[in-house]
């Protein structure tokens, strides 16, 4: 992996993890609301998955705002849409769950558990016959794996040879119910082995998550059909911010830090010379000057005006005509 | 007595007293629910008895119809209105439907718990009351529980009956604390006369109940009349004798609902109240309802689309007044 890419992997997980670190610290000095659920561990997956798949449609859950920012939306507009302000890229109405922007080809931001794969399928068949060369890209969590949605996408998916990758991120959890309690393996690639190539990658480790998305990228260009990733991962904060996550062990907690994707690219880069040790110092400024900038706009953003309560029910056609 | 520490206690006592009654949902085991209602539950009935399923909508109300078709009495959690959903079909198109498709032959006694409403923040995917799409099956029994007498009761009463019930809970009652009065002789379809008044009826369920009873000094003061409220408790079946009583002396009755005006259960209300008691009313009945949009995130736009006592005050003084009050 050159140098310049480990670089911005670096750069782009600690930009994630310190938004994250600031979202909590906001939501509990009451500027955040709702739900809000903490990429903290999970950032090589988000970080590798976009870098890897730059072009194409993306379909996630609401653990999303690290993925959003490594697609490159702004931390600024992530950050007031978390403050529910106006400036928000979903101006306020959607919060911290449901980041949308279509100039990113980025679909959400949805908080039914599966509801996007269905979703990701059509989109992937109508690129199929647009004939756009990239595909889709859809990212779930090991309890959507267990969903009726997700057995019909596999299904349809791999039937109709669909330019689509599903990724899923297994945490181990779905809240406080442990995978294995509720599948009979917690290998979740074994779900999809028959319907397409389906892989198990370290997802704690960017650059793995970096090679295998790109690998399935290629794979689903060349028109090959769907493919299936589990990236074993896990989070370091309770499932939301309502859940403390004291259902696991300190000791496998313990095991997965020991693996923690920032610091354990860092290390590596310095030890193979990779990158120069001055580097990371610069980037975490430059994160901090980022994070700073991103809280500053979104506590300055005004409120969505009340005239907005009505406002994107319909399309502005449609509300012509609809009192 | 806390709300949610009602329903533990209807569940847990029931469980105690039949063995053929099992809960399942997602998180309800080792959790303990998303809202600690089954709380200890896993722990003195085990995972027979306390199901944690997968994140599987259909399923859970699917498996719980087929356990109740082999005898058992299951107790499905769905962890909140808006994933029902995904269950839509097993409860409307098999659960509600299999005793009369059977001529009578089959049973199913069922009970759905399911968290609605409004609570803080969470936005459109997470903050609807769909009361009245199941309201509107016939089949299912509809009970919407605002207090902690009534979730106890209710609960218990749910569990026993030998028909799909739908339990709608609240997501802001689970914490709060309340009074619990003993009930003898409990009928889960009896609309509660909350307060007893002359001049004015304000029909009202769940979490709006609350609401209400903030706006009613105000209104009282204001338009110098006394008011009658009422909680329906039962939303299919519709306690119309409570109602027809009550409107027959006041001439004036006010709708308060969180759901969407358009469509919403209070529109029902408002229909049979009209067909049926039409030359009692001395004014046109009025609705006070959620706006017709998805519920926004934002804090401000939030409460302006549901109704607050604030709002509920204003709208019921400035009707009186234009209504002879
Ligand atoms: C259909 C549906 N059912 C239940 C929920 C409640 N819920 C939200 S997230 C979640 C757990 C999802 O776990 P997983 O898929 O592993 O993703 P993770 O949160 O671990 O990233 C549950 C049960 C929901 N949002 N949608
Ligand atoms: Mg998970």
């Amino acid at each position: 992996m050159h140098s310049g890419r480990i670089e911005k992997f670096y750069y782009l997980m600690k930009l994630g993890r310190e938004f994250e670190l600031a979202a909590k610290e906001q939501y509990m000095q009451g500027n955040i609301a709702g739900f809000l659920h903490l990429d903290i561990g999970q950032e090589a997956c988000s970080v590798g998955a976009m870098q890897a798949f730059d072009k194409g449609d993306v379909f996630t859950h609401y653990r999303e705002h690290v993925l959003a920012i490594a697609r490159g939306m702004d931390p600024k507009i992530v950050m007031a849409e978390l403050f529910g302000k106006v400036t928000g890229v979903s101006k306020g109405k959607g919060g911290s769950m449901h980041l949308f922007d279509p100039d990113l080809d980025f679909y959400g931001g949805d908080a039914i558990v599966a509801g996007h794969l269905p979703i990701a399928v059509g989109c992937a068949y109508a690129r199929k016959i647009q004939g756009e060369k990239a595909g889709v890209f859809a990212i779930f969590g090991d309890g959507a794996s267990n969903a009726g949605a997700f057995f019909e996408s596999i299904n349809i998916a791999a039937a109709w040879k669909l330019p689509l990758i599903f990724f899923c991120e297994n945490n181990y959890y779905a809240i406080g119910t442990r995978i294995g309690w509720v599948s009979p393996f917690e290998e979740l690639y074994h779900k999809a082995r028959n319907y397409m190539p389906a892989k198990r990658i370290d997802g704690m480790d960017v650059c793995a998550v970096y090679k295998a998305v790109t690998e399935a990228k290629e794979y689903i260009e060349n028109g090959l059909g769907p493919y299936f990733i589990e990236a074993e991962t896990y989070r370091y904060e309770g499932h939301s911010m309502s859940d403390n996550g004291k259902y696991r062990s300190e000791e496998e907690m313990e095991i997965f830090k020991s693996r923690d994707p920032i610091e354990n690219l860092k290390k590596h880069a310095i030890a193979e010379g990779l990158v120069a040790p001055e580097y990371f110092d610069e980037a975490d400024k430059k994160v901090q000057k980022v994070i700073e900038e991103a809280i500053a706009f979104a506590a300055d953003s005004p409120e969505p005006p009340l005239s907005e309560l009505y406002e994107d029910v319909y399309c502005k056609e449609c509300t012509n005509v609809i009192p | 007595m806390l709300y949610r520490e009602a329903l533990n206690r209807a569940i847990d006592e029931m469980m105690a007293s039949d063995e053929s009654i099992v809960i399942l949902g997602e998180d309800v085991g080792r959790y303990g629910g998303s809202y600690r209602v089954s709380e200890g539950l896993f722990a003195k009935y085990g995972p027979k008895r306390v199901i944690d399923t997968p994140i599987a909508e259909l399923s859970i109300v699917g498996n719980a119809i087929g356990m109740a078709i082999a005898g058992l009495r299951p107790i499905a959690e769905i962890m909140t209105v808006n994933f029902s959903l995904l269950a839509m079909d097993q409860i409307v198109n098999h659960a509600a439907k299999f005793r009369y498709m059977s001529g009578g032959k089959m049973t199913i006694p069922l009970t759905i718990r399911m968290p609605g409403g409004v609570s803080r923040q969470l936005a459109a995917q997470h903050s609807e009351s769909y009361e009245t799409l199941y309201a509107a099956i016939p089949g299912l029994i509809v009970l919407a529980a605002s207090n902690a007498t009534y979730a106890y009761y209710g609960l218990k009463t749910a569990i026993a009956l030998n028909d799909p019930v739908i339990f709608l809970e609240h997501e802001l009652l689970y914490p709060m604390e309340m009074d619990f009065k003993e009930v003898k002789n409990f009928d889960p379809f009896k609309a509660e006369i909350v307060k007893e008044g002359k001049d004015l009826t304000i029909i009202t369920y769940l979490k709006m109940r609350y609401d209400v009873l903030e706006a009613v000094p105000k209104i009282e003061e204001e338009l110098g009349i006394s008011v009658e409220m009422i909680d329906l408790n039962s939303l299919r079946p519709l306690d119309m004798q409570t109602i027809a009583a009550s409107v027959q002396k006041t001439k004036r009755v006010v709708l308060v609902e969180e759901d969407h005006k358009t469509g919403g259960y209070g529109a029902e209300v408002i229909a049979k109240i009209s067909e049926e008691l039409f030359y009692s009313l001395d004014a046109p009945p009025l609705r006070i309802a959620g706006e017709d949009v998805p519920i926004p995130y934002n804090r401000s736009l939030e409460l302006a689309s549901i109704p607050t006592p604030d709002k509920i005050g204003q709208r019921i003084i400035q009707w009186g007044r234009k209504n002879g009050l």
